[in-house]
């Protein structure tokens, strides 16, 4: 059940990756789409948090190109209803999260991914 | 009391059995939504407005429930399999994750509204293995500074949980105190052995005015909350006990028919001075 808000939100916290550890790529991703209810005022409140750039990429990763690449200064409610799809329909229920910078893979299992760290990656 | 963080670490304790318990054991799930409402209500989010949360030990789904119902969207964390693995049966509306709470989170900074926790932070106070990186002290640090770059400014982050000693208290407050946080501990009934309840409510940020740490509840628990032994229901049963029920007598008859025949129902019989008499004990 990884949605796209979450992965959103979410880098590397291995010792010593702190730069570069964001956004985690999907490998081998299988994905599921599940309605959700629609929240406008949520997604309103939380545009200034997402990361665009990183959320359009990973979109196309997973075969979604509904979202225009850059931030719209306004947003209407087809926007708003795309942004939502992406956001919080689109679920990951199988596959790999792998950091950009130091390639540690987090391995999603039912949907939910394995963050455990060994003893040595703990910073 | 037993202290289960005692016996082994949470991802052992909460196998399979334990964490059974926690869908079939109705005072569980009582207690353990209790605090969570709680939890909230310290948490002054403000009203009318979907926050984004993070659920800290969120277990098999209790809290999230409540706060799926709440209208929240949410994130859990927690360490055990099994529990994660009874949220799923459970179909909450979060994600969840795998992970060790005392190892750091690997949120973006200010991601979340809020954070809440229940009975989870008592979990952090045992070493498991003699690794520098498995002291209470550096996982506790761990967990607070990634927790309070994880929310944003200002929010607040509510734990409930059962110190074992003031000292664990003066431990966990040293420490998030260093990590940025600002707050402290709110006891609900503290003069109750049962219902006594602690709370640490920690803030990000003061955003110009300051927050206030809020009061913990006074006073003997509410009785009327829960459902109490009634000896009452019992002496009722045995007064009501040898009484002829009420209904169905001769008025009660003529009634119905009454009504069947208003109805247009056909063959209702007619009365007569046999309606409704009782027979004769010989038959």
């Amino acid at each position: 059940m990884v949605r796209l808000i979450t992965h959103n939100l979410l880098a590397c916290h291995a010792k010593g990756c702190t730069s570069n550890n964001f956004p985690l790529r999907f490998e081998n991703a299988r994905v599921e789409l599940r309605e959700a209810e629609f929240n406008g005022d949520f997604l309103q409140g939380f545009l200034p948090k997402i990361e665009w750039n990183a959320l359009v990429d990973t979109a196309k990763q997973l075969g979604d190109t509904s979202l225009p690449p850059e931030q719209p200064e306004m947003t209407d409610d087809e926007f708003l209803k795309n942004l939502h799809h992406v956001l919080m329909e689109i679920h990951v229920e199988e596959g790999v999260m792998i950091c950009p910078n130091c390639s540690r893979n987090y391995p999603i299992s039912n949907g939910i991914p394995n963050m455990l760290l060994a003893d040595y990656e703990i910073a | 009391m037993s202290r289960p963080e005692l016996q082994a670490p949470p991802e052992i304790y909460y196998g399979d059995t334990e964490a059974k318990k926690y869908t079939n054991n109705s005072r569980i799930q009582q207690v353990q939504a209790d605090m969570t409402y709680r939890a909230l209500e310290l948490l002054n989010l403000p009203p009318d407005e979907p926050a984004f949360l993070l659920d800290i030990g969120c277990g098999s789904g209790l809290s999230g429930e409540i706060l799926d119902q709440e209208g929240y969207i949410w994130v859990g964390v927690d360490v055990a399999p099994s529990m994660l693995e009874v949220a799923l049966e459970r179909e909450v509306e979060g994600d969840l994750f795998l992970q060790d709470i005392g190892q750091g989170f690997g949120f973006r900074p200010g991601s979340f509204d809020g954070a809440i926790s229940v009975s989870v932070l008592q979990w952090l106070l045992n070493a498991e293995t003699s690794h520098p990186t498995s002291s209470p002290p550096h996982r506790l640090t761990r967990f607070f500074t990634t927790l309070h770059s994880a929310l944003k400014n200002p929010s607040r982050a509510v734990f409930q949980f059962y110190p074992s000693s003031d000292d664990q208290i003066q431990l966990i407050t040293s420490i998030a105190q260093k990590a940025g946080f600002g707050g402290g501990i709110v006891v609900d009934y503290p003069n109750s052995n049962k219902a006594k309840k602690i709370f640490l409510c920690l803030f990000v940020g003061s955003g110009g005015s300051t927050q206030q740490i809020p009061k913990g509840l006074e006073g003997d628990e509410e009785l009327d909350a829960k459902v109490r032994f009634e000896q009452r229901r019992h002496r009722e049963q045995r007064r009501m006990k040898g009484k002829r029920k009420p209904g169905r007598d001769r008025d009660w008859i003529l009634k119905k028919k009454e009504l069947y025949r208003k109805r247009g129902k056909e063959d209702v019989p007619r009365d007569s001075k046999f309606t409704g008499r009782k027979r004769k004990p010989v038959f």
